[in-house]
């Protein structure tokens, strides 16, 4: 497995996202600059990492969507190739339309900051094998906007799809109420692309792989992503 | 030729800072005021042989970087 992280100008979780890799999956990333034309050679995996990219300016995420790397990284997911965008990643992903649906202001204006549990959804895919379906996580979440919308039409194809990779909820692996963080649609916290090899997600599991910052709950994601058989298309058919 | 685009909402889409803010007018003893929905006004210096090619332009502008078509509108204005 090799991987690359991106930085842009305002990311502030690329150390996070390297050090969880390196830990967890033992692999070392290349830290690619937003301006940059070409991902280094043979990278399997690109890494979108949270932070406030251009200061949010416009929309979040908009202006590092049309930085020059997004056009490697679009070529990288159409190749298949894996793409993973966490909390202002996921938002780039959106921008970039690289996933559908856009991240509005939370519902209650407020910027939650607090740990959060998340359900898989489905483990079938290269991000989340490691985990038990159905599986109740504790991960950290830390947005202003972290709202998921989609029109209708949207939302029904990624729910019939299985495109729906985490969903907010309490403890227990309750959904709705108080356990949906910022009135997102569905309780979505996390989606994949059409081919399951792009997933963006609000929550960050790369700050939750060491029991001395309060869990371990995100090791799975790079366990699951470091045991890729390299070369394999990671497309999985719905089940 | 100077230009404005005026990027909203589509109707729909939960505006809390709209929301805040009504809330906010009310508070302060604003009277009448029955909804607030918050918007972006870009104004824009272009060159342009004509008001046509501008309007093109800035049509280009909107659709690949100031308005998220999923969730807003724009409309360009020539002063």
């Amino acid at each position: 497995m090799r991987a690359a992280v991106v930085l842009f100008p305002g990311s502030n979780r690329e150390t996070d996202a390297a050090r969880a890799l390196r830990q967890v999956g033992g692999v070392e990333p290349a830290i690619v600059w937003h301006d940059e034309r070409e991902l280094p050679p043979a990278v399997d995996l690109v890494v979108l990492p949270g932070g406030f990219s251009y200061g949010d300016y416009l929309r979040c995420g908009a202006i590092a969507a049309r930085a020059r790397i997004m056009e490697a990284v679009k070529a990288h997911a159409g190749r298949g190739g894996l793409v993973l965008g966490v909390c202002n990643g996921f938002q780039i992903l959106c921008e970039a339309g690289l996933l559908p649906g856009v991240l509005m202001r939370n519902a209650d204006m407020r910027f939650v900051c607090r740990m959060q549990h998340v359900r898989v959804e489905t483990t079938q895919s290269a991000f989340t094998r490691a985990y038990r379906p159905g599986q109740v996580l504790k991960f950290a979440i830390a947005h202003g906007e972290g709202n998921y919308e989609a029109d209708e039409e949207t939302i029904t194809r990624l729910e019939e799809e299985g495109r729906v990779a985490f969903r907010y909820c309490d403890a227990k692996g309750r959904i709705g109420g108080a356990a949906n963080p910022n009135g997102s649609t569905h309780d979505i916290a996390g989606v994949y692309s059409e081919d399951f090899n792009v997933l963006g997600l609000m929550p960050h599991p790369e700050n939750l792989i060491d029991p001395l910052v309060g869990g371990v709950d995100g090791r799975g994601l790079f366990e699951s992503l470091a045991a890729c058989e390299l070369g394999a298309t990671p497309i999985f058919p719905n089940v | 030729m100077k230009a404005r685009v005026i990027v909203t909402l589509k109707s729909g889409v939960l505006d809390p800072q709209g929301k805040a803010i009504e809330g906010a007018l009310s508070s302060l003893g604003v009277s009448g005021v029955a909804s607030v929905r918050q918007g972006k006004v870009f104004d824009i210096e272009i060159e342009a042989a004509d008001r046509e090619k501008a309007a093109a332009q800035l049509s280009a502008a909107c659709e690949k970087l100031l308005a998220n078509l999923i969730v807003e509108n724009y409309a360009v204005e020539f002063n």
